[in-house]
């Protein structure tokens, strides 16, 4: 795992202090609201629907047992005992004090962590599969990449006021776990002849516009990473609408000055800047590759994990849907659902926390990650130890076997928290996953993502969801729109909408309208409902959701 | 063709803890919106906004909110404006449990 160096370290203390100053004469009235806001926003700190709320990064989605304990203790110290881990990799507490702020953000300091550039127009948290190092299917661990992006954009003097916010994601398998292809900049690494290397993907992006980004590079040389996103970021930051905040982001660039023109930019602006990266960014890489060596795997008998297996139905329900294959045969893969039946998706109270943070240090080499589906994974468990995982997130109510299936649902704040929501999204989450748990069903309906937002801004990346729910406000009250078909994955598609929205008291049964319309039109079991929707298409779905609709016009 | 003036309430978030308050006509704040001073006149509102906004040190980003007369006091027209009042729905927490 990366270790900050002497500079990392006094670059965060440094901000920390520098805050601390901002908030005490925030406080005693020499700052303005209009002189504050862009400073608190530099650290990670808004002000939304009922309280403070502090961003704070998980760089690529990795952290330690100690940092994780530490998240914890802040919670039960200055928070209400709890924090919501989000999509995009970082954690968001929701009801600091502004005077408490400083030492949370020195206690963060402590553990190696921070809230720069969780906000604003700059490059944001680097996010990377969150089975980085582990999967099977990996050519490399994109980890290294990712912080070697991190150090150069954390403060680059040139992309601190782009015209929008700026978000890479990075995976090492073809598979893609990333959503790489909802991004400003996705890379994928590649091999060719030999060589490593990054496919690069350009102006991806959910929120007002969705689009799928675009392969501006079939292959860069690993060793150009660097000279080659800056390329990207510097045209962008010259042609970036910055005349209209709805236009600004790069995926905008992208489509109104077309992909070839795009490329033929960058390429310009590479072949200019290429020549001033002399090699020290490689011994860079170097160095944080070596911090990021795998774990010394322990071999381990594996009876008694087979024992378990066969004779413990719940613990085999929960290998069956929580674990995946690790790139080692005695390993495993273990994803910690945070969305048990009626829970909030992304939560987790500091006493789960403490229990991940024990279990990664006991069972899991010290390592945990956090998914971009608000999910939390120990990515090398030896199977030997699955049982006594098992058992211990069982006591701490961690042990929801739901991962990948219909409750297994991403929601944003919306409008229990976020100010710029227009309708509520935890609350819908909560209750689809207790009514389908009621119904038993879940294991029988098979792997479907279920994603929802609060407003048009897509946090919940309900646009890639294989059922999508955006809440909206139509004349004062809360409204869903359904959108069917998404997917966030190599094959990503943008949903598509089925007709108009459902009222609060309406959005479940219309979920289960749609699920109950799969059941009936799936092939066997083993087609999943993404599957189906492909095969079948949107009017079987219609006509489940808007009955009288379908009557009249058979009339 | 200017609409109708509705009318309104001032509110704003606290500096310190960043949560709902409402100004009442005897130029407190308030957590309780039934408390707060219900305004029916347009250049009044503007000027009790004014008021708010020189407060910086205790509200924060105040607005002028649609309201309506209820049994206890100012009532909520919106349902962002009924959510400000209770606080998030998915945990009882915040307002609330007081409530
Ligand atoms: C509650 C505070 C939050 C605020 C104020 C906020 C604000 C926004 C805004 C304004 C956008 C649209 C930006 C644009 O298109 O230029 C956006 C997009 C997005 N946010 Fe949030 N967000 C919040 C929380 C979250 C959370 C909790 C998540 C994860 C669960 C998240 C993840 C995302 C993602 C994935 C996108 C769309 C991807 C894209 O930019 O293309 N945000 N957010
Ligand atoms: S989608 Fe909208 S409501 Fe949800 S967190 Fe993002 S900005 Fe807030």
């Amino acid at each position: 795992m990366y270790k900050y160096n002497d500079f990392d370290e006094a670059f965060v203390r440094e901000r920390v202090e520098q805050f601390r100053g901002q908030v005490e004469r925030r406080i005693d009235g020499s700052l303005t609201e209009d002189e504050f806001k862009p400073l608190r926003l530099m650290n990670g700190l808004y002000l939304q629907l009922h309280a403070y709320m502090l961003r704070i990064a998980i760089p690529y989605g990795t952290l330690s047992g100690r940092q994780m304990r530490q998240l914890g203790m802040i919670a039960d110290r200055w928070d209400r005992g709890y924090g919501h881990f989000t999509t995009r990799q970082n954690i968001q507490f929701n009801w600091p004090r502004l005077r408490d702020v400083p030492e949370i953000l020195s206690a963060l300091a402590d553990v190696e962590m921070h809230a720069i550039q969780t906000s604003g127009n700059t490059i944001r948290n680097v996010t990377a599969d969150h089975f980085a190092g582990a999967s099977a299917d990996e050519i490399a661990d994109p980890r290294p990449y990712a912080e070697l992006l991190r150090q150069w954009s954390t403060d680059h003097p040139e992309f601190q006021f782009l015209p929008r916010k700026f978000k890479i994601a990075v995976t090492g398998a073809a598979h893609d776990r990333a959503v790489i292809r909802a991004h400003d900049i996705g890379l994928q690494i590649v091999e060719r002849d030999g060589a490593t290397g990054f496919r690069v993907l350009v102006g991806g992006g959910l929120g007002r516009t969705p689009m799928i980004g675009k392969v501006i590079r079939e292959f860069l040389p690993a060793e150009d990473l660097l000279p080659y996103t800056e390329a990207i970021v510097s045209v962008w930051n010259l042609l970036g609408r910055r005349d209209n905040k709805f236009k600004a982001r790069i995926k905008i660039t992208v489509h109104e000055t077309g992909i070839d023109e795009i490329a033929r930019m960058v390429e310009d602006r590479f072949a200019e800047i290429r020549p001033q990266f002399g090699g020290v960014d490689q011994q860079v890489l170097g160095e944080i590759q070596a911090q990021f060596a795998p774990p010394g795997f322990a071999a381990k008998p594996l009876d008694a994990y087979e024992t378990a297996y066969a004779e413990d139905p719940v613990f085999r329900a929960w290998i069956d849907t929580n674990v995946a294959p690790h790139r080692r045969d005695d390993h495993a893969i273990v994803s910690i659902s945070l969305k048990k039946h009626g829970a909030t998706p992304g939560d987790a109270t500091s006493a789960q926390m403490a229990t991940m943070a024990d279990l990664a240090e006991r069972h899991a080499y010290d390592e945990l990650r956090i998914s971009h589906e608000q999910n939390v994974i120990l990515p090398h468990v030896a199977r030997a130890d699955l049982p006594a995982v098992h058992a211990a997130l069982k006591e701490a109510g961690l042990a929801t076997a739901n991962i990948g299936l219909v409750s297994d649902i991403i929601a944003c704040p919306g409008m229990d928290y976020c100010a710029l929501a227009t309708a509520r999204s935890i609350p819908v989450a909560q209750q689809i996953a207790t009514r389908f748990e009621e119904l038993k069903l879940e294991r029988d309906i098979g792997p479907l993502k279920i994603k929802i937002s609060g407003c048009i801004n897509a946090c919940g990346h309900h646009h890639v969801g294989h059922i999508g729910i955006l809440g909206l406000d139509r004349a004062g009250v809360e409204n869903y729109q359904i959108t069917l078909g998404g997917d966030g994955t190599e094959d990503a598609v943008i949903g598509t909408r089925t007709g108009p929205g459902f009222a609060y008291d309406e959005i479940v049964p219309a979920i289960e309208r749609i699920v109950d319309a799969y059941l009936s039109a799936r092939e066997d079991p083993s087609e999943t409902f993404l599957e189906t929707y492909r095969r079948i298409g949107m009017e079987p779905f219609k006509a489940a959701l808007y009955p009288e609709k379908a009557r009249a016009h058979a009339a | 063709m200017s609409r109708a003036f509705t009318p309104k309430v001032v509110t704003a978030n606290d500096l310190l803890l960043g949560d709902a308050i409402w100004l009442t006509d005897e130029d407190e704040w308030t957590r309780d919106l039934a408390r707060a001073e219900l305004i029916e006149d347009e250049a009044h509102a503007q000027l009790r906004l004014l008021h708010a906004q020189g407060q910086p040190d205790i509200a924060v980003g105040p607005y002028l909110a649609d309201a309506k007369a209820g049994a206890k006091g100012a009532e909520p027209v919106h349902f962002r404006e009924a959510f400000r009042t209770r606080g998030p729905s998915n945990y009882a927490h915040g307002k609330q449990e007081e409530v």
